[in-house]
Protein backbone atom coordinates (compact mmCIF):
# COMPACT_ATOMS: atom_id res chain seq x y z
CA UNK A 1 0.00 0.00 0.00
CA UNK A 2 1.19 3.67 -0.63
CA UNK A 3 2.12 5.69 2.42
CA UNK A 4 2.25 8.78 0.36
CA UNK A 5 0.06 9.11 -2.87
CA UNK A 6 -0.33 12.46 -4.88
CA UNK A 7 -2.66 12.62 -7.88
CA UNK A 8 -2.89 15.43 -10.27
CA UNK A 9 -0.38 18.24 -7.69
CA UNK A 10 -0.59 21.61 -8.82
CA UNK A 11 1.16 23.99 -6.81
CA UNK A 12 1.98 27.30 -7.35
CA UNK A 13 4.00 30.54 -6.35
CA UNK A 14 2.06 33.57 -7.05
CA UNK A 15 1.07 33.16 -10.85
CA UNK A 16 3.82 31.13 -11.63
CA UNK A 17 2.60 27.37 -11.75
CA UNK A 18 5.87 24.98 -10.67
CA UNK A 19 3.86 21.73 -10.76
CA UNK A 20 1.69 20.01 -13.20
CA UNK A 21 -0.52 17.30 -12.38
CA UNK A 22 2.54 15.53 -10.50
CA UNK A 23 1.41 11.40 -9.68
CA UNK A 24 4.27 10.00 -7.66
CA UNK A 25 3.48 6.71 -4.99
CA UNK A 26 5.71 6.07 -2.62
CA UNK A 27 4.84 2.63 -0.81
CA UNK A 28 5.48 2.01 3.21
CA UNK A 29 9.11 0.93 3.65
CA UNK A 30 10.17 2.16 0.41
CA UNK A 31 13.28 4.40 -0.62
CA UNK A 32 12.25 6.83 -3.33
CA UNK A 33 14.72 9.37 -5.31
CA UNK A 34 13.50 12.16 -6.51
CA UNK A 35 15.93 14.00 -9.23
CA UNK A 36 15.73 16.47 -12.20
CA UNK A 37 17.81 19.77 -13.31
CA UNK A 38 17.94 23.04 -11.45
CA UNK A 39 14.37 24.45 -10.81
CA UNK A 40 12.35 21.40 -12.16
CA UNK A 41 10.28 21.35 -9.11
CA UNK A 42 11.82 18.95 -6.65
CA UNK A 43 11.49 21.27 -3.58
CA UNK A 44 8.34 22.47 -4.31
CA UNK A 45 7.11 18.46 -4.52
CA UNK A 46 8.22 18.37 -1.19
CA UNK A 47 7.27 21.86 0.27
CA UNK A 48 3.54 20.80 -1.45
CA UNK A 49 3.49 17.15 0.54
CA UNK A 50 4.78 19.18 3.78
CA UNK A 51 1.65 21.52 3.09
CA UNK A 52 4.16 24.59 2.99
CA UNK A 53 2.14 25.63 -0.76
CA UNK A 54 -1.70 25.15 -1.26
CA UNK A 55 -3.00 21.85 -2.57
CA UNK A 56 -7.05 20.52 -2.47
CA UNK A 57 -7.52 17.77 0.02
CA UNK A 58 -6.79 14.84 -2.90
CA UNK A 59 -3.82 16.37 -4.38
CA UNK A 60 -1.89 14.52 -1.25
CA UNK A 61 -2.76 11.19 0.49
CA UNK A 62 -0.93 9.99 3.01
CA UNK A 63 -1.65 6.84 4.76
CA UNK A 64 -5.14 6.53 3.36
CA UNK A 65 -5.91 10.58 4.66
CA UNK A 66 -6.12 13.48 2.20
CA UNK A 67 -3.96 15.80 3.68
CA UNK A 68 -3.25 18.36 0.76
CA UNK A 69 -3.53 21.81 2.02
CA UNK A 70 -3.26 21.25 5.79
CA UNK A 71 -1.04 23.36 7.55
CA UNK A 72 2.40 21.67 8.29
CA UNK A 73 2.55 21.45 11.91
CA UNK A 74 -0.55 19.47 11.37
CA UNK A 75 1.22 17.17 8.65
CA UNK A 76 4.22 16.66 11.33
CA UNK A 77 2.23 15.33 13.99
CA UNK A 78 0.74 12.80 11.07
CA UNK A 79 4.54 11.68 10.58
CA UNK A 80 6.02 13.06 8.17
CA UNK A 81 9.31 15.04 8.61
CA UNK A 82 12.00 17.02 6.33
CA UNK A 83 15.57 17.49 6.10
CA UNK A 84 15.22 21.27 4.48
CA UNK A 85 17.59 22.49 1.68
CA UNK A 86 20.36 24.00 2.95
CA UNK A 87 19.74 23.10 6.35
CA UNK A 88 18.24 25.52 7.89
CA UNK A 89 19.01 24.58 11.17
CA UNK A 90 18.39 27.76 13.64
CA UNK A 91 21.42 29.89 14.44
CA UNK A 92 20.66 30.71 17.78
CA UNK A 93 20.05 27.47 18.90
CA UNK A 94 22.56 25.32 20.49
CA UNK A 95 22.75 21.86 18.61
CA UNK A 96 20.75 20.08 21.36
CA UNK A 97 18.04 22.69 21.15
CA UNK A 98 17.78 22.32 17.63
CA UNK A 99 16.85 18.74 17.96
CA UNK A 100 14.43 19.06 20.95
CA UNK A 101 13.05 22.05 18.16
CA UNK A 102 12.27 18.40 16.08
CA UNK A 103 10.41 17.06 19.42
CA UNK A 104 8.02 19.78 19.54
CA UNK A 105 4.85 18.06 18.61
CA UNK A 106 5.17 15.27 20.66
CA UNK A 107 4.96 12.51 18.20
CA UNK A 108 5.71 9.21 20.42
CA UNK A 109 7.67 6.64 18.96
CA UNK A 110 11.27 5.78 19.50
CA UNK A 111 13.37 8.44 18.29
CA UNK A 112 15.00 10.53 20.98
CA UNK A 113 18.24 12.68 21.67
CA UNK A 114 20.00 9.61 23.05
CA UNK A 115 19.46 7.55 19.81
CA UNK A 116 20.27 10.47 17.90
CA UNK A 117 23.37 11.14 19.72
CA UNK A 118 24.24 7.22 19.34
CA UNK A 119 23.27 7.65 15.39
CA UNK A 120 25.25 10.69 15.01
CA UNK A 121 27.93 10.81 17.51
CA UNK A 122 29.92 13.83 16.82
CA UNK A 123 26.51 15.88 17.88
CA UNK A 124 26.96 14.51 21.26
CA UNK A 125 30.30 15.89 21.73
CA UNK A 126 29.20 19.41 20.73
CA UNK A 127 25.82 19.60 21.93
CA UNK A 128 26.22 22.48 23.62
CA UNK A 129 27.42 24.77 21.07
CA UNK A 130 25.49 26.62 19.12
CA UNK A 131 24.45 25.07 15.34
CA UNK A 132 25.82 27.49 13.15
CA UNK A 133 29.18 26.94 14.74
CA UNK A 134 29.53 23.38 13.19
CA UNK A 135 31.07 22.23 9.68
CA UNK A 136 28.77 21.72 6.92
CA UNK A 137 28.59 17.58 7.20
CA UNK A 138 27.37 17.92 10.80
CA UNK A 139 25.26 20.24 10.25
CA UNK A 140 23.19 18.15 8.49
CA UNK A 141 23.57 15.34 10.52
CA UNK A 142 22.12 18.03 13.10
CA UNK A 143 19.45 18.84 10.35
CA UNK A 144 18.75 15.09 9.88
CA UNK A 145 18.92 14.65 13.51
CA UNK A 146 16.13 17.19 13.80
CA UNK A 147 13.91 15.53 11.37
CA UNK A 148 13.96 12.57 12.94
CA UNK A 149 13.14 14.01 16.72
CA UNK A 150 9.22 13.98 15.27
CA UNK A 151 9.49 10.40 14.73
CA UNK A 152 8.42 10.33 11.05
CA UNK A 153 7.29 7.29 8.86
CA UNK A 154 7.30 9.08 5.99
CA UNK A 155 10.70 11.51 5.83
CA UNK A 156 11.78 13.87 3.03
CA UNK A 157 15.26 14.96 1.95
CA UNK A 158 16.50 17.53 0.38
CA UNK A 159 19.72 18.20 -1.13
CA UNK A 160 21.96 16.08 1.59
CA UNK A 161 24.80 16.53 -0.80
CA UNK A 162 24.75 20.53 -1.08
CA UNK A 163 27.71 21.92 -0.37
CA UNK A 164 29.25 19.06 1.42
CA UNK A 165 32.45 17.87 1.16
CA UNK A 166 32.69 13.89 -0.29
CA UNK A 167 33.41 12.08 2.64
CA UNK A 168 30.90 13.94 4.62
CA UNK A 169 28.51 13.51 2.08
CA UNK A 170 28.96 9.40 2.22
CA UNK A 171 28.85 9.70 6.07
CA UNK A 172 25.41 11.21 5.65
CA UNK A 173 24.59 8.77 2.90
CA UNK A 174 25.39 5.50 5.47
CA UNK A 175 23.47 6.99 7.85
CA UNK A 176 20.58 6.90 5.53
CA UNK A 177 20.56 3.47 5.10
CA UNK A 178 20.57 2.87 8.56
CA UNK A 179 17.19 5.23 9.03
CA UNK A 180 15.84 3.33 6.11
CA UNK A 181 16.47 0.16 7.61
CA UNK A 182 15.09 0.61 10.75
CA UNK A 183 11.89 1.10 8.10
CA UNK A 184 11.61 5.06 7.60
CA UNK A 185 9.87 5.27 4.23
CA UNK A 186 12.57 8.25 2.47
CA UNK A 187 12.08 10.29 0.23
CA UNK A 188 15.12 12.15 -1.10
CA UNK A 189 15.50 14.81 -3.47
CA UNK A 190 19.56 14.95 -5.15
CA UNK A 191 21.16 16.49 -7.88
CA UNK A 192 23.60 13.84 -7.76
CA UNK A 193 22.20 11.17 -9.71
CA UNK A 194 24.52 7.93 -9.19
CA UNK A 195 24.10 9.12 -5.41
CA UNK A 196 20.62 8.99 -5.84
CA UNK A 197 20.02 5.95 -7.66
CA UNK A 198 22.27 3.89 -5.58
CA UNK A 199 20.34 4.86 -2.23
CA UNK A 200 16.97 4.39 -3.17
CA UNK A 201 14.23 1.39 -4.73
CA UNK A 202 12.69 3.93 -7.51
CA UNK A 203 12.90 7.50 -8.54
CA UNK A 204 11.15 9.79 -10.23
CA UNK A 205 12.73 12.44 -12.78
CA UNK A 206 11.18 15.81 -12.70
CA UNK A 207 11.15 18.32 -15.57
CA UNK A 208 9.50 21.63 -15.57
CA UNK A 209 7.27 20.37 -12.83
CA UNK A 210 5.84 17.58 -14.66
CA UNK A 211 7.54 13.80 -13.87
CA UNK A 212 9.06 12.74 -16.95
CA UNK A 213 10.61 9.12 -16.37
CA UNK A 214 10.20 6.81 -13.26
CA UNK A 215 11.45 3.40 -12.45
CA UNK A 216 13.32 1.30 -10.82
CA UNK A 217 16.41 2.38 -9.58
CA UNK A 218 18.15 -0.48 -10.46
CA UNK A 219 17.25 -0.97 -14.13
CA UNK A 220 18.26 2.89 -15.81
CA UNK A 221 18.68 3.60 -19.19
CA UNK A 222 21.31 6.14 -18.83
CA UNK A 223 20.32 7.58 -22.52
CA UNK A 224 16.58 7.80 -20.87
CA UNK A 225 17.20 9.58 -17.89
CA UNK A 226 19.82 12.10 -19.98
CA UNK A 227 16.62 12.67 -21.84
CA UNK A 228 14.62 13.08 -19.03
CA UNK A 229 16.67 15.23 -16.92
CA UNK A 230 17.39 17.99 -19.65
CA UNK A 231 14.26 17.59 -21.89
CA UNK A 232 16.75 17.15 -25.25
CA UNK B 1 21.59 69.24 44.55
CA UNK B 2 21.90 65.49 45.85
CA UNK B 3 23.19 63.59 42.48
CA UNK B 4 22.93 60.39 44.40
CA UNK B 5 19.37 60.76 45.04
CA UNK B 6 18.78 61.96 41.55
CA UNK B 7 20.60 58.87 40.19
CA UNK B 8 19.27 56.18 42.43
CA UNK B 9 15.56 58.02 41.36
CA UNK B 10 16.62 57.43 37.61
CA UNK B 11 17.46 53.96 38.02
CA UNK B 12 14.21 52.85 40.41
CA UNK B 13 12.01 54.89 37.05
CA UNK B 14 14.12 52.31 34.94
CA UNK B 15 12.30 49.78 36.06
CA UNK B 16 9.26 51.06 35.31
CA UNK B 17 10.75 51.83 32.05
CA UNK B 18 11.83 48.47 31.44
CA UNK B 19 8.32 46.93 32.09
CA UNK B 20 6.93 49.17 29.20
CA UNK B 21 9.25 48.13 26.78
CA UNK B 22 9.55 44.35 27.29
CA UNK B 23 6.15 43.54 26.01
CA UNK B 24 7.21 45.87 22.87
CA UNK B 25 10.52 44.07 22.61
CA UNK B 26 8.85 40.71 22.41
CA UNK B 27 6.41 41.26 19.75
CA UNK B 28 9.29 42.69 17.38
CA UNK B 29 11.93 40.27 18.34
CA UNK B 30 9.93 37.04 17.72
CA UNK B 31 7.37 38.08 14.87
CA UNK B 32 9.04 41.54 13.76
CA UNK B 33 5.99 43.26 14.93
CA UNK B 34 6.25 46.71 15.66
CA UNK B 35 3.06 47.26 18.29
CA UNK B 36 1.98 50.96 17.78
CA UNK B 37 -0.73 50.45 19.71
CA UNK B 38 1.60 49.14 22.92
CA UNK B 39 1.28 52.38 24.84
CA UNK B 40 -2.47 52.48 24.45
CA UNK B 41 -2.67 48.88 25.95
CA UNK B 42 -0.83 49.96 28.84
CA UNK B 43 -3.18 52.48 29.24
CA UNK B 44 -6.34 50.17 28.54
CA UNK B 45 -4.50 47.84 31.09
CA UNK B 46 -4.62 50.37 34.15
CA UNK B 47 -8.18 51.61 32.72
CA UNK B 48 -9.14 47.78 33.55
CA UNK B 49 -7.47 48.21 36.60
CA UNK B 50 -9.51 50.97 37.57
CA UNK B 51 -12.74 49.50 37.12
CA UNK B 52 -11.61 46.50 38.90
CA UNK B 53 -10.52 48.16 41.96
CA UNK B 54 -13.50 50.60 41.77
CA UNK B 55 -16.09 47.73 40.77
CA UNK B 56 -14.87 44.70 43.42
CA UNK B 57 -13.55 47.23 45.70
CA UNK B 58 -9.99 45.71 45.10
CA UNK B 59 -7.04 47.19 46.17
CA UNK B 60 -4.39 47.92 43.37
CA UNK B 61 -2.22 45.35 43.71
CA UNK B 62 -4.37 42.30 44.37
CA UNK B 63 -6.21 43.74 40.90
CA UNK B 64 -3.29 42.28 39.00
CA UNK B 65 -5.08 39.44 39.89
CA UNK B 66 -7.75 40.02 37.10
CA UNK B 67 -5.91 42.39 35.19
CA UNK B 68 -3.08 39.55 33.98
CA UNK B 69 -5.86 36.89 32.92
CA UNK B 70 -7.60 39.64 31.43
CA UNK B 71 -4.91 41.30 29.02
CA UNK B 72 -3.47 37.61 28.45
CA UNK B 73 -6.15 36.88 27.15
CA UNK B 74 -6.56 40.19 25.38
CA UNK B 75 -3.20 39.54 24.10
CA UNK B 76 -3.65 36.21 22.75
CA UNK B 77 -7.21 37.27 20.77
CA UNK B 78 -5.55 40.34 19.05
CA UNK B 79 -2.74 38.28 17.97
CA UNK B 80 -4.83 35.37 16.81
CA UNK B 81 -7.63 37.56 15.51
CA UNK B 82 -6.15 40.47 13.92
CA UNK B 83 -2.56 40.97 14.02
CA UNK B 84 -1.29 37.54 12.78
CA UNK B 85 -3.09 38.27 9.17
CA UNK B 86 -0.52 41.07 8.55
CA UNK B 87 2.57 39.18 8.85
CA UNK B 88 4.63 37.34 6.82
CA UNK B 89 5.20 40.22 4.17
CA UNK B 90 6.62 43.72 5.48
CA UNK B 91 6.84 45.74 8.15
CA UNK B 92 4.56 47.81 7.03
CA UNK B 93 1.27 46.38 7.19
CA UNK B 94 1.32 45.60 11.10
CA UNK B 95 2.69 48.89 11.81
CA UNK B 96 -0.23 50.33 10.11
CA UNK B 97 -3.05 48.18 11.87
CA UNK B 98 -1.50 48.48 14.82
CA UNK B 99 -1.99 52.31 14.63
CA UNK B 100 -5.17 52.08 13.49
CA UNK B 101 -5.52 49.82 17.33
CA UNK B 102 -4.00 52.39 18.71
CA UNK B 103 -6.61 55.33 18.00
CA UNK B 104 -9.27 52.92 18.33
CA UNK B 105 -8.28 52.36 22.05
CA UNK B 106 -7.81 55.88 22.67
CA UNK B 107 -11.25 56.68 21.60
CA UNK B 108 -13.04 54.02 23.20
CA UNK B 109 -11.52 54.84 26.25
CA UNK B 110 -12.31 58.15 25.76
CA UNK B 111 -15.89 57.31 24.97
CA UNK B 112 -16.05 55.10 28.13
CA UNK B 113 -14.07 56.86 30.53
CA UNK B 114 -14.34 60.74 29.47
CA UNK B 115 -11.00 62.58 29.44
CA UNK B 116 -10.60 62.83 33.15
CA UNK B 117 -7.18 62.29 34.84
CA UNK B 118 -7.30 59.14 36.44
CA UNK B 119 -4.89 57.47 39.21
CA UNK B 120 -5.09 54.19 41.48
CA UNK B 121 -4.70 54.55 44.90
CA UNK B 122 -2.50 52.24 47.10
CA UNK B 123 -2.12 53.67 50.15
CA UNK B 124 0.36 54.51 52.50
CA UNK B 125 3.18 52.67 50.01
CA UNK B 126 2.96 55.24 47.75
CA UNK B 127 4.70 57.77 49.84
CA UNK B 128 6.77 55.49 52.72
CA UNK B 129 10.76 55.65 52.15
CA UNK B 130 13.40 53.39 53.65
CA UNK B 131 16.17 55.85 54.76
CA UNK B 132 20.08 54.57 54.27
CA UNK B 133 22.38 54.71 56.64
CA UNK B 134 23.92 57.55 54.47
CA UNK B 135 21.17 59.31 54.75
CA UNK B 136 19.71 58.71 51.09
CA UNK B 137 16.04 58.64 51.34
CA UNK B 138 14.36 55.78 49.03
CA UNK B 139 10.83 55.25 47.80
CA UNK B 140 9.53 51.61 49.20
CA UNK B 141 7.20 52.12 45.88
CA UNK B 142 9.74 52.62 43.25
CA UNK B 143 12.06 50.20 44.83
CA UNK B 144 8.76 47.37 44.82
CA UNK B 145 8.88 48.27 40.72
CA UNK B 146 12.16 47.99 40.31
CA UNK B 147 12.33 44.92 42.64
CA UNK B 148 9.30 43.28 40.06
CA UNK B 149 10.85 44.34 36.90
CA UNK B 150 13.92 41.95 37.92
CA UNK B 151 11.63 38.91 38.62
CA UNK B 152 9.59 39.82 35.79
CA UNK B 153 13.13 40.07 33.64
CA UNK B 154 14.72 37.23 35.17
CA UNK B 155 11.34 34.84 34.66
CA UNK B 156 11.21 35.76 30.98
CA UNK B 157 15.13 35.27 30.87
CA UNK B 158 14.19 31.62 32.38
CA UNK B 159 11.12 31.02 30.15
CA UNK B 160 12.86 31.48 26.85
CA UNK B 161 16.58 29.82 27.60
CA UNK B 162 14.99 27.01 29.69
CA UNK B 163 11.50 25.68 28.15
CA UNK B 164 10.25 23.74 25.05
CA UNK B 165 7.96 27.56 24.12
CA UNK B 166 10.95 29.78 24.98
CA UNK B 167 12.82 26.94 22.34
CA UNK B 168 9.78 27.41 20.18
CA UNK B 169 10.26 31.37 20.22
CA UNK B 170 13.65 31.71 19.69
CA UNK B 171 13.64 29.37 16.94
CA UNK B 172 10.40 31.25 14.74
CA UNK B 173 12.04 34.40 15.56
CA UNK B 174 15.54 32.86 13.83
CA UNK B 175 13.18 31.56 11.10
CA UNK B 176 9.78 31.16 10.84
CA UNK B 177 9.11 29.09 7.86
CA UNK B 178 11.67 26.50 8.72
CA UNK B 179 9.62 26.32 12.46
CA UNK B 180 6.64 25.90 10.84
CA UNK B 181 8.22 22.77 8.77
CA UNK B 182 9.31 21.31 11.78
CA UNK B 183 5.94 21.34 13.58
CA UNK B 184 5.37 24.92 15.36
CA UNK B 185 2.36 26.19 14.94
CA UNK B 186 3.36 29.61 14.05
CA UNK B 187 -0.38 31.36 14.48
CA UNK B 188 -0.94 29.47 17.99
CA UNK B 189 3.01 30.61 19.02
CA UNK B 190 2.55 34.11 18.00
CA UNK B 191 -1.03 35.06 19.83
CA UNK B 192 1.07 33.12 22.69
CA UNK B 193 3.78 35.69 22.55
CA UNK B 194 1.32 38.75 22.37
CA UNK B 195 -0.20 37.07 25.57
CA UNK B 196 2.70 36.72 27.29
CA UNK B 197 3.68 40.20 26.16
CA UNK B 198 0.39 41.46 27.96
CA UNK B 199 1.17 40.48 30.95
CA UNK B 200 3.85 42.02 31.65
CA UNK B 201 2.62 45.39 29.70
CA UNK B 202 -0.59 44.63 32.40
CA UNK B 203 2.31 44.77 35.29
CA UNK B 204 3.48 48.27 33.84
CA UNK B 205 0.12 49.79 33.61
CA UNK B 206 -0.65 48.94 37.07
CA UNK B 207 2.26 50.16 38.26
CA UNK B 208 1.90 53.27 36.36
CA UNK B 209 -1.08 53.46 37.57
CA UNK B 210 -0.51 53.64 41.16
CA UNK B 211 2.74 55.85 40.05
CA UNK B 212 1.49 58.83 38.23
CA UNK B 213 -1.93 59.63 36.90
CA UNK B 214 -3.74 58.77 33.38
CA UNK B 215 -5.83 59.32 31.09
CA UNK B 216 -7.50 58.03 27.64
CA UNK B 217 -4.48 60.05 25.62
CA UNK B 218 -1.17 58.80 27.99
CA UNK B 219 -0.42 56.03 25.79
CA UNK B 220 1.54 57.13 23.28
CA UNK B 221 4.75 58.76 25.32
CA UNK B 222 4.52 55.18 26.89
CA UNK B 223 5.35 53.67 23.43
CA UNK B 224 7.95 56.43 23.08
CA UNK B 225 9.65 55.53 26.47
CA UNK B 226 9.66 51.79 25.59
CA UNK B 227 10.78 52.30 21.79
CA UNK B 228 13.62 54.21 23.97
CA UNK B 229 14.26 51.99 26.27
CA UNK B 230 14.36 49.22 24.13
CA UNK B 231 16.61 50.71 21.47
CA UNK B 232 19.25 51.89 24.02
CA UNK B 233 19.35 48.48 25.13
CA UNK B 234 19.93 46.91 22.19
CA UNK B 235 16.92 44.76 20.14
CA UNK B 236 16.79 41.23 21.57
CA UNK B 237 18.43 41.37 24.95
CA UNK B 238 15.47 41.67 28.02
CA UNK B 239 18.51 42.87 30.84
CA UNK B 240 19.90 45.48 27.97
CA UNK B 241 16.22 46.69 27.46
CA UNK B 242 16.52 46.98 32.08
CA UNK B 243 20.12 49.42 31.46
CA UNK B 244 17.74 51.06 28.58
CA UNK B 245 15.13 51.88 31.10
CA UNK B 246 17.66 52.84 33.72
CA UNK B 247 19.92 55.09 30.72
CA UNK B 248 16.28 56.59 30.20
CA UNK B 249 15.36 57.00 33.83
CA UNK B 250 18.41 58.49 34.83
CA UNK B 251 18.77 60.96 31.75
CA UNK B 252 15.06 62.38 32.79
CA UNK B 253 15.87 62.44 36.59
CA UNK B 254 19.06 64.76 35.49
CA UNK B 255 16.85 66.42 33.04
CA UNK B 256 14.18 67.00 35.75
CA UNK B 257 16.60 68.47 38.77
CA UNK B 258 17.83 70.67 36.15
CA UNK B 259 14.57 72.09 35.51
CA UNK B 260 10.68 70.35 35.46
CA UNK B 261 10.87 71.56 31.57
CA UNK B 262 13.93 69.63 30.84
CA UNK B 263 12.66 65.85 32.04
CA UNK B 264 11.29 64.37 29.27
CA UNK B 265 13.67 66.05 26.74
CA UNK B 266 16.50 64.91 28.59
CA UNK B 267 15.32 60.92 27.55
CA UNK B 268 15.17 61.87 24.11
CA UNK B 269 18.41 63.30 23.84
CA UNK B 270 19.85 60.63 25.93
CA UNK B 271 18.24 58.37 23.22
CA UNK B 272 19.33 60.68 20.27
CA UNK B 273 23.03 60.52 21.97
CA UNK B 274 23.07 56.40 22.16
CA UNK B 275 21.43 56.35 18.48
CA UNK B 276 24.45 58.17 17.21
CA UNK B 277 27.33 56.88 19.58
CA UNK B 278 25.89 53.04 19.04
CA UNK B 279 22.93 52.79 16.79
CA UNK B 280 22.93 49.04 17.51
CA UNK B 281 22.30 49.83 21.16
CA UNK B 282 24.11 49.27 24.02
CA UNK B 283 23.29 45.14 24.47
CA UNK B 284 22.43 43.93 20.62
CA UNK B 285 21.69 40.29 20.22
CA UNK B 286 20.50 40.25 16.70
CA UNK B 287 22.02 38.67 13.86
CA UNK B 288 21.72 39.12 10.30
Amino acid sequence: MSLLRTRGLRAFYGDFQALFDVDVDVADGETVAMIGANGAGKTTFLRAVMGALAAEPGMVVYDGHPIGGRSPHDIVRLGIAMVPEGRKLFPSLTVEENLLIGAYCRRPGHWNLERVFALFPMLAERRGIPADSLSGGQQQMAAIGRALMSNPRLLLCDELSLGLAPVAIKDIYACLAAIAAEGTTLVIVEQDIARALAASDRFYCIQEGRVALSGPADQVNRQAITTAYFGV
Amino acid sequence: MNWLSILVQGVLLGGLYALFAIGLSLSFGIMRLVNIAHGDLIVLSAFVALVVVNGLGMPPFASLAVVIPAMFAVGYALQRGLLNYTLGGSLLPPLLVTFGVSVIIQNLLLEGFGAHVRRLQAGAIETESIVLPSGLAVGVFPLLVFAIAIVAIASLQLLFFRTGLGRAFRAASDDATTAELMGVDNRHLYALAMAIAMVFTALAGVLFAIRTTFDPASGPIRLIFAFEAVIIGGLGSFWGTLVGGMVLGIAQAIGAALSPTWQILAGHIAFLIVLIVKPSGLFPRTRE
